[in-house]
């Protein structure tokens, strides 16, 4: 089929709509599978992002939101570099991409309207970024460790400390949006969210590994985490250039 | 291939979805989460060329609530056939979502949908009454009753409304594209 350019989404290797120990999906997930349909030439592309409209401290949760605030103090929690590459099913990076990321402070608490959790606010952290990789498809963050919380699930549930990360390549069909759990993390075998992937092996794609090569020395710990999104079939990629 | 301590295997795998969760705004609107600290939303682009329009419409639930925490994107060619994109959020008592736009190039505009208890967004097509629906591939091989879901319905003349229902007689068609 070569009117869908796109390796088709593993539907296996994805969290399937609905998984009941996750109550949420009860009520909202759509019985009937997605349905498989060529592209329209909108589909085809993607919003273009342009590294020039974001700010230089946008990728720095450190500092972005103490300076866009005029704070002093700065973040209290374990200082990280996230860092990491973008790549396509067939291992070409992706240049240009968009990634921002959000996550709770080393507390367990969202800077959120609707987040009550009892852990304070921390007024030199706001826990969102973004940033766009660069020509050989990598990107890096500069943030704090975020603290694992509860929440409702029926029962109380722990969510594993994790960053919330949306990525966009070049066309809607790569669109992505996921979560980054860190290695060692005893919470991320008891996840609901997470078990609702069906395969050990796709569950630790979303495991970011400690990378003491990355270190800034006496500043930051590093951890690698490398994204990769869908890529075009082959033989689409042998028969026609790209977007013929 | 990969050198150092990748989570990757040898073997490359899309990376799995993890559903967007209730906090979602923070990155991605972070003026409606109330995280003051950028001019954002900023990235939307949605001033092209053609005529004026709104698209609006809520989020239901297989019970038939408003899904107050979902975010949506929108995406389109307008009349020059240049990309426009944007977000909106569910507005948090009501669930509505509103998209000031323009007349897309085609016949629809894509929309995408993140929510807590969605595990992977969903993908849809709201279509815009023209003459062009009977022609068009995907809504030709459906019976009258499914593509119903896929249509928006004029409010008044530049105005639409478009409901999502995530379960139920009415579930919306989601794609995989
Ligand atoms: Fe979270």
């Amino acid at each position: 089929m070569s009117d869908r350019p796109f390796i088709p989404r593993d539907r296996d290797w994805h969290p399937p709509s609905l998984h009941p120990p996750y109550r949420s999906t009860v009520k909202r997930a759509p019985a009937a599978r997605p349905l498989a349909i060529a592209p329209g030439r909108a589909e085809l592309s993607g919003p273009v992002f342009a590294a020039e409209t974001l700010h230089p401290l946008d990728h720095d949760l450190i500092a972005n939101y103490a300076a866009a605030l005029g704070v002093e103090a700065k973040p209290i929690g374990e200082r990280l570099i996230v860092h990491g590459r973008v790549l396509d099913e067939n291992a070409r990076p992706i240049p240009d991409c968009l990634i921002e990321i959000w996550q709770a402070n080393a507390g367990g608490r969202y800077r959120h309207v609707n987040d009550s959790y009892l852990a304070p606010l921390d007024p030199a952290f706001g826990g969102c970024g973004r940033c766009i990789t660069d020509g050989q498809g990598r990107y890096a963050f500069r943030t704090i460790k975020p603290g694992p919380y509860p929440w409702p699930n029926g029962d109380n549930e722990w969510r594993p400390a994790h960053i919330h990360l949306s990525i966009f390549g070049h066309a809607l069909s790569q669109r992505l949006v996921t979560q980054l759990y860190f290695e060692g993390d005893p919470l991320i075998a008891l996840c609901p969210i997470v078990n609702a992937i069906p395969d050990q092996a796709a569950v630790d794609q979303l495991v970011a590994r400690l990378d003491m090569a990355k270190q800034a020395p006496f500043d930051a710990l590093a951890y690698r985490f490398d994204i990769v999104l869908r890529g075009r079939r082959q033989t689409y990629f042998e028969n026609k250039r790209e977007g013929g | 291939m990969i050198e150092g301590p990748s989570n990757l295997a040898s073997t490359l795998k899309e990376t799995p979805s993890q559903t967007a969760g209730p906090y979602v705004h923070i990155g991605l609107t972070p003026t409606v989460a109330d995280v003051a600290m950028r001019v954002a939303d900023a990235l939307d682009v949605l001033n092209g060329a053609g005529e004026r329009m709104n698209l609006e419409g809520v989020v239901y639930d297989g019970a038939g609530a408003p899904v107050t925490d979902a975010l949506l994107e929108m995406y389109q060619l307008d009349a020059d056939g240049a990309p426009l994109w944007g977000r909106a959020a569910a507005d948090f008592e009501t669930g509505l979502f509103r998209f000031q736009t323009v007349r897309p190039a085609d016949p629809f505009v894509s929309l995408l949908i993140f929510a807590r208890g969605v595990n992977i967004h969903l993908h849809t097509r709201a279509y815009l009454q023209t003459d062009a629906l009977e022609a068009d591939p995907v809504l030709s091989q459906m019976s009258e009753d499914r593509r119903s879901t896929l249509i928006a319905q004029p409010v008044d003349a530049n105005r639409f409304r478009f409901d999502i229902h995530l379960q139920g007689p009415k579930e919306t068609i989601f794609f995989d594209v």
